[in-house]
């Protein structure tokens, strides 16, 4: 299999860096350590007639990380990774994944992809094991290979007493788990999971987790979408999150919490008295409904002054989350 | 303008896609090699037993032996025309087994491709399972009508290409209803099929003959089965193999249309 080395075709979109021989390389080195440059976005654009799905967004993912995507409905998300899945093309910018660009070499990108799609589209003319073994062929696995990890993979999945089982017999929960052990029939570097977990049960989701933070530990890069803000905490390196086609953050979990809503929140119930209290003791606050909510580096301060001066009825506190970050800057207002 | 004409690139994969369906064909083997069995018995019986009693032969021919030839070119017909209308409609839409194959290796070119291959392979089969009872009630001429086999699969193409532009811009499967009754079972009836093309109007033979790729698969299949051969089988031949052509272009092109946005 000819894979173009990622060397030499990044040049306009990667600080060059001189090896120690002096030749110009794209990767990055950090810390005396190749980081490897798995997706490079440069002003990626997808339009639909009039619609702006993906509004010019910059990104890369390295190799080995777990990069997600967080966003309300159609923020173009499903977009983003459609576009990197080689299935959909863009319509202006420069992709790069393995650093071949998906509108030149979309079946040598694929090879190496594995995909959990949104919609589950597995073959219901096939059991679990034949959905695999159909899925194997694809990818030009021999079928000896492919018997074998189609093994290893239903048990991964713990889906192995289901081998012989029709897909329209399968819950929810088995339904993704086979669907994510098709994604890993080709040993993918990269997996791209739009809503993995969508619709799960805890037991399923946690499963789910396990096993992606089990791949995570075997090298492989994951790019993922998710409306599950403790999902994405727990199981993204790095996030961005979108609205109307943009990126609006880039970080880490915790430090976009630190950054934009700070280290906790107090909320407390809503009263003429409160309300007027914290304005006079110059505290920021926002009302959510019958709650009053306070970001703020200490708690222990703010409800001390709560209850010295400001007669509370409720209080709550709680560290601060994702979601308080997402909500922040997507606002609460319904999208469809 | 999106072009229709421009040539699919298409690899070996789409023999892929054309093995899923075959394993799935002979998984439930049963259930697909009942159908033609039943449809040559049904034809012969009703059609040339039945009508045959009164229409002892047309132009010098025993009337079964007239209609014989019919009975496999329809049959090449509509399995490659349902199978890539309905059968592909059901696998692109409700199963969403496009979409989970172009996530592979697998561009969509080949995944139509392998879709036109099978249901031309299908028509192959179904006339592989005819021709015996055909032959057991010697209706068709050895060695000749072994040349249904090959003519079986570039006329199973040509209808299914044209199934395949059909499932390309239907909005629903309901909407498939008006091809196959409209063009399919007219077809069916006026390609000098159970009467000679010649008893219609001279206008409407020329109709049938422009634009009817019925009439032309049927007048060669009745050259070889009977035999007949005469100088105009290449004229069939070559219009068969240009719609063949034009459509399957025109049918991955619209597909491509249709599905990657």
């Amino acid at each position: 299999m000819f894979y173009p080395l990622l060397t030499g075709t990044l040049d306009y979109c990667l600080p060059q860096v001189r090896d120690f021989y002096g030749n110009i390389s794209n990767h990055w080195f950090i810390g005396g350590a190749q980081i490897q440059v798995i997706i490079e976005a440069q002003d990626l654009k997808k339009t639909f007639g009039d619609i702006i799905a993906v509004d010019s967004i910059s990104f890369s993912v390295k190799k080995g990380e777990v990069f997600g995507f967080l966003g309300p409905n159609g923020a173009g998300k499903t977009s983003t990774m459609k576009i990197i899945a080689c299935v959909s093309p863009r319509t202006s910018g420069a992709i790069r994944v393995f650093g071949m660009d998906p509108d030149n070499f979309p079946a040598e990108i694929k090879m190496r992809l594995g995909v959990v799609p949104q919609e589950t589209n597995l073959d219901p003319d096939f059991t679990c094991y034949g959905n695999l073994f159909t899925y194997s062929r694809y990818f030009d696995i021999p079928p000896d290979i492919a018997h074998q990890r189609t093994q290893e993979l239903l048990e991964f999945v713990q889906l192995q007493e289901k081998k012989d089982v029709a897909i329209e017999k399968l819950s929810g929960g088995m339904k993704r788990r086979l669907i994510l052990a098709r994604a890993l029939v080709n040993n993918p570097d990269l997996l791209i999971l739009d809503e993995p977990t969508i619709g799960l049960d805890p037991q399923a989701r946690h499963l789910i987790w396990e096993r992606l933070k089990l791949l995570q530990a075997q090298g492989n890069t994951i790019v993922l979408t998710t409306h599950y803000l403790d999902e994405a905490a727990r199981l993204c390196d790095r996030l961005v999150i979108m609205d109307n086609g943009k990126i609006l953050v880039e970080g880490s979990p915790v430090d976009l919490v630190k950054q934009y809503v700070g280290e906790e929140i107090v909320e407390v119930e809503k009263t003429e008295d409160v309300l007027s209290c914290l304005s006079g003791k110059n505290i920021p606050f926002e009302v959510i409904g019958e709650y009053v909510q306070i970001a703020t580096g200490s708690s222990r301060d703010v409800v001390r002054t709560l209850f010295d001066h400001c007669s509370p009825h409720k209080v709550l506190t709680r560290p601060a989350t994702l979601e308080d970050v997402f909500l922040k800057l997507t606002g609460r207002k319904l999208r469809e | 303008m999106y072009r229709f004409w421009s040539i699919p690139r298409i690899t070996r994969r789409a023999w892929k896609v054309w093995h899923r369906n075959l394993v799935v064909f002979f998984r439930t083997w049963k259930v697909n090699f009942f159908p033609p069995l039943i449809e040559a018995f049904l034809y012969l019986f009703a059609i040339g037993m039945g009508i045959g009693t009164y229409v002892k032969e047309i132009d010098g021919i025993p009337y079964v032996n007239f209609i014989a030839p019919a009975i496999l070119a329809i049959s090449v017909m509509n399995s490659a025309f349902f199978e890539c209308t309905y059968g592909s409609y059901v696998r692109m839409y409700y199963q969403k087994s496009f979409d989970a194959m172009i996530a592979t290796p697998l561009s969509i070119e080949d995944v139509i491709a392998g879709e036109l291959l099978w249901g031309a392979t299908r028509s192959v089969l179904y006339v592989i399972i005819m021709l015996p009872v055909l032959a057991a009630f010697g209706v068709i001429s050895f060695p000749t009508y072994l040349l249904a086999i090959p003519l079986a699969f570039l006329g199973g193409l040509m209808f299914a290409s044209i199934a395949m532009c059909f499932t390309a811009i239907t909005p629903s499967i309901d909407t498939l209803n008006y091809p196959s009754f409209l063009l399919i079972t007219p077809m069916a009836l006026f390609s000098g099929t159970f009467f000679p093309l010649t008893l219609l109007p001279v206008l409407f033979q020329y109709i049938g003959l422009a634009f009817l790729p019925l009439t032309h698969l049927v007048a060669i299949m009745r050259m070889l089965t009977l035999p007949a051969l005469t100088g105009l089988l290449v004229l069939h031949l070559i219009w068969i193999i240009l719609v063949t052509a034009v459509f399957y272009i025109v049918a991955i092109n619209l597909m491509r249309r249709r599905l990657i946005v």
